[in-house]
């Protein structure tokens, strides 16, 4: 095993770690969740990660937006991302797509990873997503911000769970989001990311994490339909 | 008693859990009025942990989970 790896080993076995980074996995989005979703992608050893994001940094993203700083505004997110990840590991191949995820588009972006993240901002994004991911057979692991909450879940293709999260709801009026909300979901995100690639049970799985920080509450939900 | 139990932005100015009489309420609309949380502001309606929509019964004994839509990321 590579000595940057060593402290994820009995965490994880050589053969896990292999395993890891022999697999593709794609981040929709590189903002608030993305950018912690990449950075623990990358320091944990995937082999193969794409992000996927057509916009540029503003302002108002450096309140949250590991990848932004004041010098990256107007940047386009993906190739910061890209640049970004190639300080962290080089050795993993990123794949920067800077473009929206559309419906022309995402078969094309999505196929052939074996597990896509969530890290879009709007339900919309998400229901195009979902639906791409059921018909591609893609595992999705899903994770929403707002303010002060987070939500997780792992949306296996065919489980309609996806719907169930994101219905014909409208935009929440709300888009607040505090630094640490992100960190707390894509941890929760990147975990149970990692132990579906490595083949282990995983909770999430029909479940839906939910996190309140205010109450400093956590809940797992059964959903039974 | 009809336990209600409230998440996320639901609970912002109302609570996170109540006990209300099991006889004062038919079905889960009864209840988001009693809250006044608006239909559109729900995402997922729990009744006994089952995926439920707000107009169908509920009864005395009955835990209710409500939870608003979480768009962001």
């Amino acid at each position: 095993m590579k000595t940057r790896y060593k402290r994820n080993l009995y965490a994880l076995s050589e053969d896990e770690q292999k395993k890891l980074s022999e697999k593709r996995v794609c981040i929709v989005g590189c903002g608030g969740l993305g950018g912690y979703l990449l950075e623990y992608l990358l320091r944990i050893g995937i082999g193969h990660i794409t992000v996927i994001d057509g916009d540029c940094f503003e302002e108002s993203n450096l309140n949250r937006q590991l990848l932004s700083d004041e010098n990256s505004i107007r940047s386009s997110k993906a190739h910061t991302a890209k640049k970004h990840a190639y300080t962290v590991n080089s050795e993993v191949t990123v794949h920067a797509i800077d473009s929206f995820l559309t419906e022309n588009n995402s078969e094309e972006l999505l196929k052939g990873h074996d597990l896509v993240l969530d890290a879009v901002d709007s339900l919309a994004a998400r229901r195009l997503m979902g639906r791409q991911c059921a018909k591609l057979g893609i595992p999705l692991v899903y994770g929403a911000i707002q303010g002060w909450y987070a939500q997780i879940s792992l949306i296996m293709p065919g489980s309609g769970m996806l719907d169930l999260l994101c219905g014909q709801h409208t935009e929440p009026s709300d888009k607040s989001a505090l630094s640490f909300t992100p960190a707390v979901c894509a941890s929760f995100q990147a975990a149970e990311a990692v132990k579906y690639l490595c083949g282990r049970e995983c909770v999430l799985d029909g479940q839906i994490l939910y996190v309140d920080l205010i109450h400093m509450e956590t809940e797992l939900i059964c959903i039974q339909t | 008693m009809i336990e209600v139990r409230l998440f996320a932005t639901l609970r912002e100015g109302r609570g996170k859990v109540f006990f209300l009489e099991g006889d004062e309420y038919s079905c889960g609309t009864d209840i988001l009025k009693e809250f006044q949380i608006p239909e559109e502001e729900v995402s997922i309606f729990l009744i006994n942990g089952f995926h439920s929509k707000p107009q169908d019964p509920v009864k005395d004994g009955d835990v209710l989970a409500i939870f608003p839509p979480v768009g962001g990321g």
